[in-house]
């Protein structure tokens, strides 16, 4: 008996059996202070849906050999890119919505593969440079926002130079999603279209893994000397990998976006790698392993967590947002956990 | 510069196209910033007293953050993200010091006692856990950093006036738990004097009076070598890079005496600069660690860093403790980044609770690229000309922004986006040089 317990623990990792177990206490705890658990679990499938295809971006990255993508800024920069064009044209609602993406995903074809015919020079690497070149990227568009002739009244401070910080999608393309098909169960809200989304987009995703260049990109990525001695194109497997994750990260941005009814310019893509990666690995992913199974769980640990420990601590602080910290530690936590599983100290 | 004109002088000339192209491709990063930062003083139309009054403060408080990188570098460990976690160390010294409302000198050597024991703490964890990162060392810091800032931010938002007691209405939050954004370093709980400026003011003299001392004691620590030929110079044109050495140190030698005891002789712009001034202790502080980088390569321990740093298994076939070694590196790079970020905050003034160690990493780790370092190799030449480009940058680019596009903000984020991007140039340039030696050793 101890014995399976000690293999079971070895097999889920310390760092996950804690999430695990802070998880189901904090829920607990809801219920027995009486915390408004139907609200919370609302919340927590919005955010879900929310975060979802910004976590699914790491699944093709970790697949094709190059790790957790810390590169998740470019992607979501193409994003941010299609839901401005978008409303510089005047679209709203729903074709809002699909000019926002249809516009964000060649962009991000394009930078996806020159970051995959980057990162195909720094193999062993890719983590460290991605990040920092996710992070200088953020800067320079940050100029980008300043500079750019984007001029619909929604996005422009009314005086001065540049866009906003934060761009409301109230009278464009918010929510839509959100709202299509909610469903109203007493306190109980089911953002339906979103969370159809994500499902749409994770199956496609599925189909494309199991199809043949999905498995041999899997295969490339599992062990690159045996796949270019069976003859596969590695390199190539890795650039489409990389695409295919940025692509994800832009879509997943516009859908974050119009679920929380801001865009959010400058600094804000900066950090937003770090909070998917974490999801996906809570869900069970290594660096070098990863289902979309993972994902989903991921994020109903990661996100359910943030969601009840604000409501939970308030009963013992009252003040502070202990969330945030909260989030820094367990995010943190998860990475320096899966990062001592990558190169395993000999 | 003066390093190949002289070298050119005493080579064949068809070597010159080909030495110049090697320095430019060895040196790109440093050379392209110069260009970055001559251009950005020209633009900013900053007086030049200014920048290097500015330029000579930040020299003198942030050096020695960057000398704190030198060791783990040595140790084949990379760039240490984590001295994040020296800052904090140094910050809760700082803070524990002003609340007990010990201030000056006294407060001042506390924190220095206070820091050192719980960076070597924090810098024996790091260790222990890069030490199962091998091979990621360098994201491993840089998560460590971020890690320990949610535990740093636990503490002092949460746990203070709660769980820690402490009762402070000027450091405290109003609700009495958590501190405040800032802790005021000018003055102490008590109301008395707090520790800014303890190190700094100790002693103000002239800078150029300090050059001409240098300079003088380089000429004749230079002319000593010269006329004990024999015993120094082994190899060929040393003696020549000595008579070099002293020319250019007799030019600096002069221009500081001129600026001293005759401006009216200099050009309008720098006729002002007998007026500078430095802050002896704080600048003997990052010399003694300057020195202290020099003289470790010597000494068993140095050697021991540098095995580890060339080959951990050629390192532990000979002996060597590895794991140990590794973890040493990193506990010394804390404790001086402990030390680094209390000499920094004494100069700010004001310590920005949650802030001010957040960015410290990322700008000593670019500032040391700049001047021309590498993930395996980091001098202490590098180290300072790194952090006067990367600081000019940051004295110029804002102006240089308003008047270029009339908006501060977008020199701010000029620098910012240089500061990430050098670091991502050079780390990724590394890894493919050495992806290509592995790929040929295959």
């Amino acid at each position: 008996m101890a014995e399976t317990m000690r293999i079971y623990t070895r097999k889920i990792g310390i760092p996950r059996l804690i999430i695990s177990v802070f998880f189901v206490m904090l829920w607990i705890v809801a219920f027995a202070v009486d915390l408004p658990i139907l609200t919370l679990v609302s919340d927590l499938l919005r955010r879900f849906g929310m975060n979802g295809i910004l976590v699914l971006a790491m699944v093709p990255a970790i697949h094709s050999g190059i790790g957790l993508n810390f590169g998740l800024p470019l992607g979501i920069i193409c994003g941010v890119l299609g839901a401005l064009i978008s409303i510089q044209f005047g679209m709203v609602g729903f074709v809002g919505l699909f000019v926002a993406i249809a516009v964000a995903i060649p962009l991000a074809m394009i930078v996806g593969w020159l970051y995959g015919l980057m990162l195909n020079k720094i193999k062993g690497s890719e983590m460290l440079v991605s990040t920092y070149v996710g992070f200088s990227f953020v800067f320079l568009m940050s100029i980008g926002w300043i500079v750019l002739p984007f001029n619909h009244p929604e996005m422009r401070w009314p005086i001065g130079q540049g866009l906003r910080v934060t761009i409301a999608l109230e009278s464009t393309f918010g929510y839509v999603l959100n709202n299509l098909g909610m469903i109203r169960l007493g306190k109980l809200v089911i953002p339906t279209g979103l969370l159809l989304f994500f499902a749409a987009v994770a199956l496609l995703l599925g189909i494309f893994l199991k199809s043949k260049h999905g498995i041999a990109m899997k295969a490339s990525g599992d062990n690159p000397k045996f796949a270019t001695a069976s003859g596969l194109n590695v390199d190539g497997y890795r650039v489409l990998g990389t695409v295919l994750s940025t692509v994800l990260a832009a879509v997943g941005m516009i859908a974050y976006a119009q679920s929380y009814g801001y865009v959010q310019l400058y600094q804000a893509p900066l950090m937003m790698a770090f909070p998917a990666a974490a999801a996906i690995l809570i869900g069970g992913a290594t660096a070098k392993k990863a289902k979309i199974s993972h994902v989903i769980i991921g994020i109903i640990l990661f996100q359910g967590l943030l969601t009840i420990a604000l409501p939970v601590a308030s009963t013992i602080f009252d003040k502070g947002n202990i969330s945030e910290v909260l989030r820094m530690i367990v995010q943190n936590g998860i990475i320096l956990y899966a990062l001592t599983k990558v190169g395993g100290g000999e | 510069m003066a390093e190949i004109t002289a070298g050119v002088k005493s080579k064949s000339k068809s070597t010159l196209g080909h030495k110049i192209g090697r320095f430019a491709l060895h040196n790109s990063v440093t050379i392209l910033f110069l260009i970055i930062c001559l251009i950005g003083i020209k633009l900013s139309g900053l007086p030049l007293f200014f920048i290097v009054n500015e330029l000579l403060t930040r020299v003198t408080r942030n050096t020695f953050l960057v000398l704190a990188l030198l060791i783990p570098v040595m140790a084949g460990m990379g760039l240490n993200f984590s001295i994040v976690v020296g800052a904090m160390a140094g910050q809760i010294a700082l803070i524990a010091v002003t609340y007990w409302g010990i201030g000056g000198q006294w407060g001042l050597f506390l924190s220095f006692a206070l820091a050192a024991p719980v960076a070597v703490l924090f810098g024996k964890l790091t260790g222990m856990l890069l030490n199962k990162t091998k091979g990621q060392e360098m994201i491993a810091s840089m998560f460590v950093g971020f890690f320990a800032n949610g535990i740093y931010q636990l503490i002092f938002l949460f746990l203070v006036g709660t769980f820690i007691p402490m009762t402070s209405k000027r450091m405290l939050l109003s609700s009495g738990m958590g501190l405040r954004n800032t802790v005021d370093l000018s003055t102490n709980e008590s109301g008395t004097a707090g520790i800014k400026y303890a190190l700094d003011s100790i002693w103000k003299v002239p800078f150029f009076y300090v050059v001409i001392v240098a300079t003088v004691v380089a000429i004749a620590w230079f002319a000593y070598k010269l006329l004990n030929s024999d015993r120094w110079h082994k190899e060929a044109g040393a003696r020549k890079k000595d008579i070099r050495n002293i020319v250019v140190v007799s030019l600096v030698a002069v221009f500081s005496m001129l600026a001293m005891f005759a401006p009216n002789l200099l050009p309008k712009q720098l006729a002002g600069f007998g007026r500078l001034k430095l802050s002896f202790f704080t600048a003997l502080a990052v010399a003694s660690l300057a020195i202290f980088n020099q003289i470790i390569v010597k000494t068993k321990l140095g050697q021991d860093f540098r095995t580890v740093g060339q080959d951990k298994h050629i390192a532990k076939v000979a002996g060597l403790q590895v794991n140990k070694i590794r973890e040493l590196a990193i506990t010394l790079s804390t404790v001086f980044a402990a030390w680094g970020q209390i000499i920094f905050l004494q100069n700010m003034g004001m310590l920005s609770t949650y802030g001010s160690h957040v960015q410290i990493a990322t700008f000593a780790i670019a500032a040391l690229l700049i001047g021309g370092a590498s993930v395996s190799k980091a001098t202490i030449g590098q180290a300072f000309l790194g952090v006067i480009l990367f600081h000019t940058l940051f004295i110029v680019s804002p102006a240089a922004g308003k008047n270029l596009f009339g908006d501060a903000q977008l020199g701010e984020f000029f620098r910012t986006f240089v500061a990430y991007g050098v670091i991502g140039v050079a780390l990724g340039l590394h890894a493919w040089k050495v992806m290509i030696v592995a790929s040929q050793n295959e």
